[in-house]
């Protein structure tokens, strides 16, 4: 589904990404790991499309499309989602008003019939019922003046309702508490099935507790150095990643290209 | 095109010719007023960028501009170009002016409800004074608040005072139906001024929104000088909507002199989307204690538009409060000004303003000059002011294009939810959503809200 060739990025002349690999099968789910800085990140945003980064060298191939000379919106409209790190509030945009313009653009982009405000609603609340968020959340601005966590769970409410084929959740642990993380993690197993892939970008093992990957990959200064299933996570959880400092690309590349 | 000086001339001889016309129809009380005006206004002269006042407001293209004094000779409009404004509505009460004069034809004045007064002023007008059948209501008030001393522009409207609204609100009536003043342009081949002048005077405890609409067809030149007057009675809650969409090459120059009484609550909302040079000046007197005054302005500019909305809000008198958000958004060349003053006298203890002016650039080549000006007399008030420009939010727009939100709709939502707070804050939900029809045509915002 989707395969990253020696990409690398940069931001202000910061490079950031140096040559990452990686391929992602329908079906699985897999575990981006690192330390801070490492560039776990900026991964995400340039899949995304964040056009602050500028991809000096490589390729990325998404269902066998170049995802690299596409605008953000179409990549969303193929079936990519980013879950955000930090989601952005936009005051006066409503979430439901938000919610169906993207939810409908995707359709159109796929030939389907849009949704009209009644059935809308309706999928949303059934949604929003399996999340456990308030409702109230639907009448306000897109996340402003949500709390922390209620900012991420409407991250993963978006994710369910636009039922991407890849989604990438950046971070999407960061500051939760046990409950939500259990609720977001619920939200992202839903979404598990033969043809969708999900990308876990997160600097702690404990979200890989509720999100259990397929395989693990550590970054490094802009480079996989290493690569595994579920236990290597566990395996940086106990030796910290000072472990893997110092460590070459070179397992990977043995990895990757033993698949 | 001819000088300065010689335009203001052409002005100083029409008024003669005005007041021959005049002969035998005027009132002495009113001519004195008309007389003082004009007479001021041969000594003020068109305000130059020297003025403080006008510092950022160069009116020369107005002045080189001989505008032909709109007579009885008036342009033609239609019923159905009436009913392309979308806030003509069968409900309300509807006064219509064609080049600034009363037309009976076009207006809805059928079956007023008890307590209101609603004509034109030419009609008012024709008694001499109050003891020969006048209004007395008209002689007490009319042209006593618009200050014509200072302001060049409001001393040629008052000179030329003739034709306009004169509204009267009784004690204690709640007035259900929103009363409409809706002053068309036309197009001719000789650019036109007018001077609307308008009166309202509300009484105690009583209630009404009012709706000021000025329009002109797409290219027209034309000059509209405008003054109104509202008087709110004690306790009297007025909400004063203005709705400007004059023609992109007209001129309009506009003040709406507010008095307000003891616990009186008066709302204004500006909404300035057309004319190639606007000035509107919002002044309000806070004459009793208690009084409130809420001012939401949003003003919407292309091109090489020009607008500069001059706000005064006057606290004469202790307890009072002011609220004042005022946004404008900003494409093309234009360039917009705003001057938000607060005066607290002496007495005025326990005085609460806060003002707000904020500012969306849509375009790197567009103006601002922002400038809060606070006098503060007295020692126990809260007074808070600022203003921000700002560019459209680029995370903003990225999480939304992530979403699948194409690039210029998410540009049009972030615009669309600039606007909004001001449209939140319009209380009568009919016209809020007929405003927001007009500010989804102007700013192509229409699938997005």
């Amino acid at each position: 589904m989707l395969e990253i060739k020696n990409l690398h990025a940069s931001v202000e002349g910061k490079h950031i990404l140096q040559g990452i690999d990686l391929k992602v099968n329908a079906g699985e789910v897999h575990a981006i790991m690192g330390p801070n800085g490492s560039g776990k990140s900026t991964l995400a945003q340039v899949l995304a499309g964040r056009d602050v980064y500028t991809v000096t060298e490589g390729e990325v191939i998404y269902q066998g499309k170049d995802l690299l000379g596409m605008p953000p919106e179409e990549r969303a409209r193929e079936g990519i989602f980013l879950a955000f790190q930090y989601p952005v509030e936009i005051p006066g945009v409503n979430n439901m008003y938000f919610l169906r313009a993207s939810l409908n653009a995707a359709r159109k982009h796929r030939g389907l019939e849009e949704l009209d405000a009644m059935d809308f609603l309706t999928l949303a609340k059934a949604k929003i019922k399996a999340l456990d968020m308030d409702d109230s959340l639907m009448k306000r601005s897109v996340n402003e003046g949500f709390s922390g966590g209620e900012k991420k769970r409407n991250e993963i409410f978006q994710m369910a309702m636009l039922e991407p084929t890849l989604a990438i959740l950046d971070e999407t642990d960061s500051g939760l508490d046990i409950d939500a993380l259990k609720v977001v993690a619920e939200g992202v197993n839903a979404l598990r099935n033969p043809e969708h892939a999900i990308l876990v970008v997160t600097h702690y093992q404990r979200l890989l507790n509720y999100i259990v990957p397929d395989f693990v990959h550590v970054l490094s200064e802009g480079r996989i150095v290493r690569s595994g299933g579920k236990e290597l996570a566990l395996e940086l959880e106990e030796k910290g990643y000072a472990w893997i400092e110092g460590t070459t690309p070179s397992a990977h590349k043995d990895f990757f290209l033993g698949r | 095109m001819t000088g300065v000086k010689e335009t203001q001339n052409t002005y100083l001889s029409s008024f003669e010719r005005f007041e021959k016309n005049l002969a035998g129809g005027g009132q002495s009380w009113l001519h004195e007023i008309r007389r003082a005006a004009i007479q001021r206004f041969a000594e003020l002269g068109f305000p130059s960028t020297h003025i403080e006042e006008w510092k950022y407001t160069n009116v020369a293209p107005l002045t080189k501009i001989d505008f032909e004094p709109a007579s009885n000779d008036v342009g033609r409009v239609s019923a159905e170009d009436i009913a392309r404004s979308p806030l003509v509505e069968p409900g309300s009460i509807r006064l219509v002016f064609v080049d600034g004069r009363f037309s009976e034809e076009l207006s809805s004045l059928e079956e007023l409800p008890r307590g209101i007064t609603a004509r034109s002023l030419a009609q008012e007008l024709q008694y001499p004074d109050r003891k020969g059948g006048g209004n007395a209501t008209l002689e007490a008030h009319l042209s006593r608040y618009a200050d014509y001393n200072e302001h060049a522009f409001a001393a040629l409207n008052t000179a030329f005072i003739e034709d306009g609204a004169f509204i009267e609100i009784q004690k204690g009536i709640r007035v259900e139906r929103p009363i409409h003043l809706l002053f068309v342009s036309t197009a001719s081949d000789r650019a036109r001024v007018s001077h609307p002048r308008s009166l309202i005077v509300a009484g105690r405890e009583s209630q009404a929104v009012i709706i000021e609409e000025y329009m002109g067809p797409d290219g027209a030149v034309y000059f509209t000088n405008a003054v109104t007057e509202i008087v709110a009675g004690e306790s009297a809650i007025i909400e004063h909507y203005k709705v400007q969409q004059e023609s992109d090459d007209a001129f309009h120059i506009a003040t709406l002199q507010v008095e307000q009484e003891r616990s009186s609550n008066f709302v204004s909302h500006s909404i300035s989307l057309g004319g190639a040079l606007t000035r509107n000046d919002f002044n309000s007197v806070l004459d009793g204690e208690g009084a409130e005054c809420m001012l939401n302005g949003l003003y919407a500019t292309d091109g090489r538009q020009f607008i500069d909305n001059h706000t005064l809000i006057d606290h004469a008198s202790p307890h009072c409060t002011s609220r004042e958000l005022y946004k404008g958004i900003l494409d093309g060349k234009s360039e917009a000004v705003f001057n938000g003053a607060v005066i607290v006298r002496k007495d005025a203890q326990k005085s609460d303003a806060r003002q707000s002016n904020k500012n969306l650039l849509l375009s790197k080549d567009a103006t601002i000059n922002t400038k809060p000006q606070l006098e503060i007399f007295a020692d126990d008030v809260k007074c808070a002011h600022g203003a921000t420009i700002g560019q459209v939010d680029r995370e903003a727009i990225f999480y939304l294009r992530s979403r699948g939100i194409a690039e210029e709709t998410a540009h049009l939502m972030l615009t669309a939810a600039f606007a909004q707070d001001i449209l939140n804050r319009m209380k009568a939900e009919t016209i809020r959503a007929r405003i927001e029809e007009v500010l989804s045509a102007r700013l192509s915002f229409k699938e997005v809200l």
